[in-house]
């Protein structure tokens, strides 16, 4: 079954990074270009989402119907519903980060296959960010 | 408008949401991708931070294998101050880790579930980022 796994993870996750690359995510110009409404916009990542979005709600649809996974025993979906002011201010210093560079975090892994300093940095302050969280929150 | 490639954002967009659905289908697992980076270094077992590991590794072999393919279609930005990118990243991974999620988990899968609370917080990380991007490019002109 671990293995199963592992070998999904892989090739979803590849599957993912191609993806990625296709949409041109992996460009943090074309972030930034987006989330430029008063300038030049690029309305492309909305293509992006949009498409993604259909795909996935039409998928989960079928597949959250099914009594469990293909290869473990339950769906890890999120229960929580509500909205709280850790979901709101941490969504802001998100999408603040991602203005201010152009990287989200697939985006950021992916953009490693360029061999630049860019995502480097941005990954490696990413990991130090999530041990910010996990001290505070201590 | 600026290099609009409506078609290719499609394309990939669909790509990014039949990879989400596989990992749901068959490990029963969200792509929220932030939420695998921070679990493959803290997850409680093992097996838990191996998966993680492995989705890591294909996105960067999948980013590997596009660029293979298109090796003409992006190059590495040039002149960007690094510093803000390291700003960048401790504000995403806080703020992800804090909000549960980034664009893939809460944009992608939980707008996909219909989740209100995905809902808030794609709408906030959204109005966020382009208030961003406003100050820096229109306002304060830096970067």
């Amino acid at each position: 079954m671990n293995t199963q796994r592992n070998i999904v993870a892989l090739l979803t996750g590849i599957l993912f990074g191609v993806g990625l690359g296709v949409a041109q995510m992996i460009d943090p110009n074309k972030i930034r270009n987006f989330l430029d409404i008063a300038g030049n916009w690029d309305a492309s990542l909305m293509f992006v989402l949009a498409a993604a979005l259909v795909t996935s709600f039409v998928a989960f649809k079928i597949i959250l119907k099914q009594k469990s996974p293909r290869f473990s025993d339950v769906f890890a979906v999120p229960t929580q519903n509500n909205i709280d002011r850790s979901l709101l201010i941490g969504a802001t210093l998100f999408g603040v980060g991602w203005g201010v560079a152009g990287y989200c975090p697939g985006p950021g892994f992916a953009a490693l296959a360029l061999g630049s300093w860019e995502p480097i940095v941005f990954v490696l302050t990413m990991a130090v960010g999530f041990a910010m969280h996990r001290l505070v929150t201590r | 408008m600026n290099n609009f490639t409506p078609i290719a954002a499609l394309i990939g967009g669909v790509l990014i949401g039949i990879s989400a659905s596989l990992l749901l289908w068959l490990n029963g697992k969200i792509a929220g991708i932030s939420g695998i980076a921070n679990g493959a270094l803290w997850a409680k077992s093992m097996n838990e931070r191996v998966w993680r590991m492995l989705f890591l590794v294909g996105l960067i072999g999948g980013g590997f294998i596009y660029l293979m393919l298109f090796p003409n279609a992006i190059h590495p930005r040039t002149g960007f101050p690094l510093w803000l990118v390291g700003v960048a990243g401790l504000l995403v991974g806080f703020g992800t880790a804090l909000g549960s999620g980034c664009t893939s988990g809460h944009g992608v899968c939980g707008l996909g579930r219909l989740s209100v609370r995905s809902l808030a917080a794609t709408l906030t990380f959204l109005v966020a980022g382009i208030v961003t991007v406003f100050v820096m490019r229109h306002v304060l002109v830096v970067a």
